[in-house]
């Protein structure tokens, strides 16, 4: 079994669920167990240390509230589902990451940012209330005020508090399925940091660097600012347009690249096409669908086979804001010396996590994927040294290598999570490889 | 969405397949009335599509072995259902079966008698209206009997039958009689096994292609999910049979 990026690998027996009754039986019959959604997070954080509850078939809806825009899921729904219906009908998710193809348990487990992070949150800020199967198979209700600790070490916590049966959280009425999008171009990280700044009052902001260029052009960057494009924006539109639909997945990547396809010279061109594209876009709105907005890599199905059979590793980091521009360009020096392409360059503004363990901190957060050589762990480890020098941490749900020394850095609650997983017992009973690995 | 406000009738509903046709006929802006062996569990997936589409869905517990109940279910259906689509099915074990006659026998009833007996009577009051779609989901299987899954082919074969003569004798009677056969799918009845991916069909494909048929107009009768099987099973029809024994197919 393997996380999104392919490394590690491990074994765990995977045991499949299908009825939310069969959940609590099937939860106090095992130990080692951690529950996996669609498989997206990235490293290790989905492998069962021995047995892994494959929870796709708990798909069903189980009630949506138009009054208020509430809906009920079961923790297998896929996000993409959620959007095919809803979308439609004029409602969007309050949080999205960067693929659709994530079950709501995997979005609450992560406590998955967006976008609009440094405006609305986590995922986890607008779950209202929870199911979680603990350890043993009681099934308990936990919300701000129901099991308040459970709640907040769940959201965030990676599945090692339980499993999550269902969740409620509530939609955000939009007018249309379209994004207005502003793009920024910038010269180098300094500004890119400014810029951020400056549009944290969209509703969505995000940075794609460059991460080749060095010297004067460190940090070159496109700043893609957006808004849920409203009635007057898409006046022009027949309705049918108004929430059009997209085909899921353009394409999918048949077989794995071999490693030589991405080296320094395609991944140059490549972001030097993709730059200028955008560049061209600068000053003006334009209208963006939703789905390329949000998921511009869910149109490849199967991308992580553009590394190759030996697999990838992604490293997101977060810094406070006040060394964000020296440790960033520090480490963004570091790759783009070491000439390891990078198609994924992604920087943007977070602020506060809700969560014991959630990564989310006021700051700035840079997201890289490199292909996995031995050179790029030594890499790692002495950037993951430079992030926690600064404050930062490393996001749980892309991690396959850091070591405990920097996630115990990184995540000052970590002493108050522990203890929650003896008091209720998860410690013996639901361990991830990525648990064992950090010795959570 | 558009108003037609027509229903349909779903007997399988927990099934993948039945939770893949209810669904294409509710984002099509029909009710929709499912019925399975487990209420607890039907009323799960009409939550679900209901939460999905808007659509108005209705359930009814009925085991498609306790035949004893088709007179008085199909009695209270009201309003009669537009189109009713019977997906039940049950794979069941070939070598089991050879053995218990309780097994073969559950497999027979399951495939053949329940779906024939219910389709029957629902078949007398669509045509006494004069309208209304009927699709029975049969098999490739019955097309005919292999050694490796005879008692199910058996079945399925009864039921391919019965809808064929349903079909004649209803011609002209303003009621459609469809019989559709999906091939391999990939659902929980096939989960583990290794599937051919050109025969296999996803449910929502095959919940497509019963939509299209039954209330597109378009299509034979006999509708293979994917178009590949027509002569694929002709060709293994037309075996001789002193052939087709020795092939253990």
């Amino acid at each position: 079994m393997e996380g999104w990026g392919r490394y590690p690998h491990h074994e765990s027996e995977a045991i499949d669920c299908r009825l939310p009754e069969a959940l609590a039986g099937t939860v106090a019959a095992c130990v080692g167990l951690i529950g996996r959604g669609n498989g997206r997070s990235y490293g290790d954080a989905a492998i069962g240390e021995y047995s892994t509850l494959m929870c796709r078939g708990l798909s069903r809806i189980r009630s949506f509230d138009p009054t208020n825009a509430t809906l009920t899921v079961e923790g297998g729904v896929m996000l993409s589902d959620i959007l095919r219906s809803f979308v439609p009908r004029g409602y969007f998710p309050p949080v999205v990451p960067g693929t659709k193809f994530v079950t709501v348990g995997g979005m609450i487990a992560s406590d998955v940012h967006g976008k609009n992070h440094h405006r609305d949150g986590g995922f986890g800020d607008h779950v209202s209330e929870l199911k979680l199967v603990v350890a043993g198979g009681e099934i308990l209700t936990c919300s701000r005020t129901r099991n308040p600790e459970l709640f907040f070490a769940t959201v965030g916590g990676m599945g090692m508090t339980g499993i999550i049966a269902e969740a409620t959280f509530r939609l955000r009425p939009i007018e249309s399925g379209w994004i207005a999008q502003k793009t920024i171009v910038t010269k180098n990280l300094g500004e890119a940091l400014k810029a951020l700044q400056q549009t944290e009052d969209a509703t969505y902001s995000v940075a794609w660097i460059d991460c080749l260029l060095q010297g004067a052009s460190l940090g070159r960057s496109l700043i893609f600012a957006g808004e849920h494009a409203s009635l007057d924006e898409v006046g022009g539109m027949p309705e049918a347009d108004r929430f059009a639909a997209k085909n899921e997945g353009r394409f999918s990547l048949p077989f794995d690249l071999p490693q030589w396809v991405l080296n320094k010279t395609s991944v140059a061109a490549f972001n030097e096409l993709y730059f200028r594209a955008g560049a061209r876009k600068a000053a003006k709105t334009s209208l963006v669908h939703w789905d390329k907005y949000f998921f511009p890599l869910d149109g490849i199905l199967e991308w992580n086979r553009l590394y190759g059979r030996r697999g990838f590793l992604q490293h997101q980091c977060v810094v406070p804001a006040e060394d964000a521009l020296a440790v960033l360009s520090g480490i963004l020096e570091r790759f783009a010396r070491s000439g390891k392409g990078s198609f994924l360059a992604v920087l943007k503004k977070l602020g506060r996590g809700s969560g014991l363990l959630s990564f989310p901190a006021p700051g700035y957060t840079l997201a890289l994927d490199l292909p996995v050589t031995q050179e790029v762990f030594r890499l790692l480890d002495e950037i993951d040294e430079q992030v926690v020098k600064a404050g930062g941490r490393l996001y749980l749900a892309k991690d396959a290598r850091q070591s405990r020394h920097t996630f115990e850095a990184g995540y000052p609650r970590l002493a108050a999570f522990k203890e929650l997983r003896k008091i209720t017992g998860a410690d013996r009973h639901f361990n991830s490889r990525l648990a064992k690995r950090l010795g959570i | 969405m558009t108003g037609i406000c027509k229903t349909l009738l779903l007997i399988g509903g927990t099934s993948d397949i039945g939770r893949a046709t209810a669904l294409i006929y509710a984002e099509a802006g029909w009710n929709l009335l499912l019925t399975g062996r487990k209420l607890s569990a039907v009323q799960r997936e009409a939550d679900d599509i209901s939460a999905r589409t808007g659509a108005n869905v209705l359930v009814h517990e009925l085991d498609i072995l306790a035949t004893s109940h088709f007179e008085d279910f199909v009695g209270v259906v009201s309003p009669l259902p537009d189109t009713v689509v019977c997906v039940v099915g049950e794979l069941g074990e070939q070598s089991r079966a050879e053995r218990q006659l309780e097994h073969a026998a559950m497999i027979m009833r399951t495939n053949f008698e329940g779906p024939a007996l219910l389709l029957g009577l629902l078949a007398e009051r669509f045509a006494a209206r004069g309208s209304g779609s009927i699709v029975g989901i049969s098999s490739v299987a019955g097309d005919r009997g292999r050694a490796s899954n005879y008692v199910y082919g058996a079945a399925k074969a009864g039921l391919t039958a019965y809808l064929s003569g349903l079909r004649s004798r209803l011609s002209g009677s303003g009621v459609r009689v469809l019989t559709v056969k999906p091939g391999f799918v990939r659902t929980r009845m096939t989960h583990g096994m290794k599937l051919p991916p050109l025969l296999t069909a996803e449910p929502r494909e095959v919940a497509q292609k019963i939509f299209t048929v039954a209330e597109g107009g378009r299509g034979g009768d006999v509708v293979y999910v994917r178009r590949i099987w027509r002569p694929l099973m002709t060709a293994i029809r037309l075996i001789p049979e002193p052939i087709f024994k020795r092939l253990r197919l």
